[in-house]
């Protein structure tokens, strides 16, 4: 499992603070710094980012080598000549438009389902917690945070291929569930700040349950939504465990599984197989870089890899 | 689980008086509610109970995952105990989640105590070094299979060191320790911002009056910071121990669990039983995993209980 956030309450303050803390760091030191920057910890830190960005060069680097090239055991030399011949190799190995489109699907079908069914049941817990069925639903959901994968893998390996789930949708199916605790707990968190008045008003006016939930309450949750839409997104884009054991036809495969045709055959292409590598990862982070603030804040309003 | 109300009330507290502050009480609940509550319900039934019980209940029989089985009792957990390949498994996880987790929080907390200084380039150090957690655990496993087979070899053999000079993943020996580094860099961001966030969290004018009073950096850092952030070393290291019990990707890409079996985790043992036709066998591992987990957990929130009461 890589990113499958659980359960971490951290307290208010901590996620405030994470957000405004650039405001309020300065002042801190401040009066005994003065402002002043510290250089040689900037580069220490620096070095260490290094370590960071050592593999991606190499997967960036060797991607665009020819294959004469990336045998040569050179992790670090630049591609001399630049080539796109891993890519196109790459491409038709793995037939990347067919099990890009199964990742995607997989992914946007994982968001959705989270989105929408935690949103969902948050409400309703959210509004009827005086009502034990509600409140007990609550923990019920919640406990799938102490139920790690491999726990339940082997029966949920013989229950979908018995429901005709072996494939693509059982895996969706099970990505929406291992991530539902975790969205229903950021959303009944956040349900529970939203203001009882605003919700009041909008029944006056004459709306239903089902239009204050859907014009007022589901645009409130947005930012929340964002985060575990992005959440639902690493763990689903990323996932190998899952679909490796679940998904029965090998054609139907996601990205990440598909990598492994690497590890058997054309094991010495290391140009292909890192051009490979450097498509699937890509995408999750092009993401990243564009919601970076949702993501960090996300890992501190409670998602934890668990 | 009731005991997690209590583990944090900012966020975990029943909404009660919320609900009591509205002013008019339905008598009855409305169909929508039902409605939006139940497909969660029914298909968490499905897809999480239904196959916990089954598993549970299969590994006190002598299935094979398809046609006849008896009830065996405990013989599968009693034959746990005695399997070699069993027991290698739980030393080898434990061991290296015990390793990986004191490597991941030492590390972790300096890069943050590092990030929250005063220091260039805040934002674009803090965004590089949580890159690795977005990167999906067996392609980067796969490339560094690619920099510990081919790349460091070459350099040992260039600065003669004999056991570098050779791939560590073809060493029984060395292996978990390849398995660990690369666990750890991909496990590094989330107990960063945690940290981040906890050191954030300590007002800055107690460090005022440290310095006031004439503390030195080093003393604040164990004086101060270390005890005010003690919480989320308890919740970075149980969670992280949690998480790395469950390691299966980073392990795939690297060694598929050898050389031989000696870095098969407790899940990759579990999933055998998928293709070994021990199924029954292989599910009463998956429960006993199962127990360790829960009583991690049931230790977690006692933990965190108690910080609060303090």
């Amino acid at each position: 499992m890589s990113v499958q956030p659980a359960l971490v309450v951290e307290n208010l303050d901590a996620i405030t603070t994470l957000e405004d803390g650039k405001a309020r760091r300065p002042s801190r030191r401040g009066r005994v710094g003065a402002e002043r920057k510290s250089a040689p910890l900037t580069i220490l830190l620096i070095l260490c980012a290094i370590t960071v960005i050592v593999p991606l060069y190499v997967t960036l680097t060797t991607a665009f080598k020819t294959q004469a090239q990336a045998v040569d055991g050179n992790a670090f030399s630049l591609p001399a000549p630049f080539s796109l011949e891993g890519f196109i190799t790459a491409w038709n190995l793995t037939d990347f438009p067919r099990a890009f489109l199964v990742s995607v699907l997989v992914t946007a079908g994982t968001v959705a389902g989270t989105v929408i069914l935690g949103t969902f049941a948050s409400y309703a817990i959210s509004r009827n917690w005086d009502r034990r069925l509600f409140r007990w639903s609550f923990f019920y959901l919640l406990a799938a945070m102490f139920i790690p994968f491999p726990v339940v893998a082997l029966p949920q390996i013989q229950l979908t291929g018995l429901a005709g789930l072996d494939n693509p949708v059982g895996v969706t199916i099970l990505h929406v569930m291992f991530q539902l605790s975790f969205s229903i707990l950021l959303f009944t968190a956040f349900l529970r700040s939203i203001p009882a008045e605003l919700e009041e008003s909008a029944r006056i006016d004459g709306a239903t349950t089902w239009q204050t939930f859907w014009k007022l309450i589901f645009p409130l949750l947005a930012p929340m939504s964002a985060t575990v839409g992005i959440f639902a997104f690493l763990a689903s884009w990323n996932d190998y465990m899952m679909p490796s054991l679940i998904t029965s036809d090998p054609s139907l495969q996601t990205l990440p599984v598909v990598q492994s045709i690497f590890q058997t055959q054309f094991s010495n292409n290391y140009n292909v197989s890192f051009a490979s590598y450097l498509m699937a990862m890509a995408p999750a982070i092009i993401v990243y870089l564009f919601t970076q603030r949702w993501v960090m804040e996300g890992v501190t309003q409670g998602a934890v890899k668990g | 689980m009731t005991t997690m109300t209590r583990a944090r009330p900012t966020t975990e507290a029943p909404p009660e008086t919320r609900t009591a502050a509205v002013p008019r009480r339905r008598p009855k609940v409305e169909g929508i509610y039902y409605a939006f509550l139940v497909p969660s319900l029914i298909l968490f039934t499905l897809a999480i109970t239904v196959p916990a019980i089954i598993g549970i209940f299969f590994s006190f029989t002598n299935s094979i995952g398809f046609g006849d089985w008896q009830f065996v009792g405990l013989i599968n957990y009693v034959a746990m105990f005695s399997d070699p390949a069993i027991l290698q498994s739980y030393l080898f996880t434990f061991g290296f989640a015990a390793v990986t987790v004191v490597l991941v929080n030492v590390l972790a907390f300096l890069l943050a105590v590092g990030l929250t200084s005063q220091i260039r380039i805040k934002t674009g150090l803090r965004a590089i070094f949580v890159i690795p957690m977005v990167i999906s655990g067996i392609i980067i496993a796969y490339v560094f299979n690619f920099l510990f087979s081919n790349s460091l070899p070459l350099f040992g053999q260039a600065i003669g060191v004999e056991w570098l000079s050779s791939s560590i993943l073809a060493n029984p020996d060395l292996a978990w320790v390849a398995i660990v580094l690369v666990t750890a860099w991909q496990a590094i961001p989330g107990t960063l911002l945690i940290y981040i966030a906890g050191l954030l969290s300590i007002p800055g004018d107690v460090y005022e009056a440290a310095d006031i009073d004439g503390a030195g950096k080093r003393q604040q850092l164990f004086r101060i910071t270390l005890p005010l952030v003690v919480g989320y070393v308890v919740i970075n290291v149980i969670l992280g121990f949690k998480n790395f019990l469950n390691a299966y990707d980073v392990i795939v890409g690297l060694t598929n669990g050898g050389p031989g079996t000696a870095t098969r985790s407790i899940p990759m043992t579990i999933v055998t039983g998928f293709t070994g036709g021990d199924y029954a066998y292989q599910m009463a591992n998956a429960t006993m995993f199962f127990v360790i987990v829960i009583v991690l957990s049931v230790v977690q929130l006692r933990l965190s209980r108690g910080r609060n009461e303090l």
